[in-house]
């Protein structure tokens, strides 16, 4: 399947007029309040409001995962190999402060406060379907911002072919960072035009509030037209490098994981098929349902891909 | 009314035995008819599926226990509770089979075919459930006397089968190993202490 890019989706800056922009200021009182506020009994217990622009051009028509699903049902191994883990073993995790370090090709490189991060950006929400590679999937109302946005403040050079991310390492707060399930800290990247590709964002938020723990607080990417372990949470590291950066998945099973990880059905992973995937939040009796191509996104981004053969760029 | 021996006076290890093995069913019957705000969570069918899955597989290493703890404690009547809990263990794996078959693969039988040759922690999952059959049939009374040495001989397809529902956990999980590789350390250890009282014989 060859398409050539499609440049027809646009900027979210030209389709969201500046007064729907939301209240930056606000952003910052609920990401600080979210770290200030008592750990409660779960990491959902210090999501605080925010404000948002709907951004329908980028959404899904399908309604979402209710909020208890989206923070119950996780993959987020730090916390735990269990689906429960990271909402039961979160609570200690501190999302504040927050900085990251941003290095590598790039003109304006350092170590920027969360704040800093987030002050130029309109919050937007996006209704996105997140397929995981284990054959499961949901339907997120994220709050964030286009990725590109932020990685074109730091000035990247003609040398930056790709961009690595790393969670952060705290075992103290992290208990599933306690035993190598993976290579900690957690390691994931994209190409630059990947990483620039409009709906590349990262999030902040869900459900109109801050990120719970078990999400990836306070920042994390989501991919859509990925399979999950893509959209790597907790992000303290972002480095832009010339050469294909090093991956966790990718390490542990390099023929199950690879680096593209597109959403694919026609490409099976080892172990199972990738043809459909299981709605969470269905009955018992729901049938599956067909997996889409890039994950429903092929319109948008299979011009990424052309000439190459996916099935060896898996 | 018959009067039973003396030996044969009412013993509560059965009917206990029988509920014990009965309860992690019961369990997941109960969260999947939600009764009383009971439910089986975001992921309905793979929650019953590993559920399932999990509990064969500690019944069939448990009825691997059964000969040890009766040798090493001293109690043969153990050896009476063995079939009862070998059945047991052959109901969950069963009942994980026909969940897989009907809830997820929905009776797609080109797909379950496929899976079945193509993909090795389903086709070892399956060779287990095949392995079983035969055991579950001739566990009856009749069926021992009726094939008298034989019987033992055919029964130790069990080994067999724990090995590839041990194997068929292992493979399916993604990067921690840790539970699976808990299972296969018992099924070892069971089957060394097998070895060890085989030689002394």
């Amino acid at each position: 399947m060859r398409r050539h890019r499609n440049d027809s989706c646009p900027l979210p800056s030209e389709i969201t007029p500046p007064d729907r922009y939301f209240n930056r200021r606000e952003v910052m009182a609920a990401l600080a309040a979210a770290g200030t506020v008592g750990v409660g009994l779960s990491g959902t217990a210090a999501a605080a409001p925010l404000q948002a622009s709907k951004n329908p051009r980028f959404s899904l028509k399908e309604s979402p995962n209710s909020f208890e699903d989206i923070t119950t049902y996780n993959n987020f191994y730090e916390f735990g190999t269990d689906k429960a883990d990271p909402a039961r073993r979160s609570s200690r995790f501190k999302p504040q402060p927050w900085s990251v370090k941003v290095s590598g090709e790039a003109a304006k490189t350092g170590t920027f406060t969360l704040e800093d991060i987030l002050k130029p950006h309109a919050l937007e929400e996006r209704i996105y379907r997140l397929r995981c590679v284990e054959a499961w999937s949901m339907v997120i109302p994220w709050v964030g911002f286009p990725l590109g946005d932020l990685l074109r403040r730091f000035e990247p050079t003609s040398k930056a072919k790709y961009v690595t991310f790393k969670t952060v390492l705290r075992p103290k707060e992290m208990p599933g960072q306690a035993f190598p399930v993976l290579d900690w800290p957690y390691a994931e990247g994209l190409r630059i035009d990947e990483a620039m590709h409009p709906l590349a964002i990262l999030a902040v938020g869900l459900y109109g509030r801050t990120l719970p723990n078990q999400n990836g607080a306070p920042l994390r990417l989501v991919v859509p037209w990925k399979y999950g372990f893509k959209s790597i949470k907790s992000i303290v590291e972002i480095r832009f490098t010339e050469k294909q950066p090093s991956t966790s998945w990718n390490r542990s099973a390099p023929h199950e994981y690879g680096f593209y990880a597109n959403v694919n059905p026609a490409v099976d992973h080892p172990r199972w098929s990738q043809a459909q995937e299981r709605r969470i939040g269905a009955s018992l009796f729901a049938s599956k349902q067909d997996t889409l191509p890039f994950n429903g996104y092929a319109e948008q981004v299979a011009g990424l891909y052309s000439g190459m053969d996916l099935r060896k760029y898996y | 009314m018959t009067s039973s021996p003396p030996t044969r006076r009412f013993r509560a290890d059965k009917p206990l035995v029988f509920v014990l093995c009965a309860v992690p069913l019961a369990w997941l019957v109960l969260r999947a008819f939600g009764v009383s705000g009971l439910s089986l969570g975001p992921n309905p069918v793979e929650a019953l599926l590993h559920g399932l899955g999990l509990w064969a597989l500690r019944l069939l290493l448990l009825t691997l226990c059964v000969r040890p703890a009766a040798v090493l404690l001293r109690q043969p009547r153990l050896m009476r509770l063995r079939r009862m809990v070998g059945l047991w263990a052959f109901t969950y794996v069963l009942l994980h089979f026909l969940v897989w078959l009907v809830l997820d693969r929905g009776l797609d039988w080109p797909g379950i075919v496929a899976d079945i040759a193509k993909r090795p922690f389903v086709t070892v999952g399956f060779a287990a459930l095949v392995l079983l059959v035969p055991l579950a049939v001739t566990s009856t009374d009749r069926w021992m006397r009726r094939l008298g040495r034989h019987w033992h001989a055919l029964h130790r397809l069990v080994y067999v089968a724990a090995l590839l529902g041990s194997l068929h956990f292992l493979w399916l999980v993604k990067a921690d190993w840790r539970e699976p590789a808990l299972y296969i350390a018992a099924y070892i250890a069971l089957m060394a202490w097998r070895w060890r009282a085989l030689r002394r014989a």
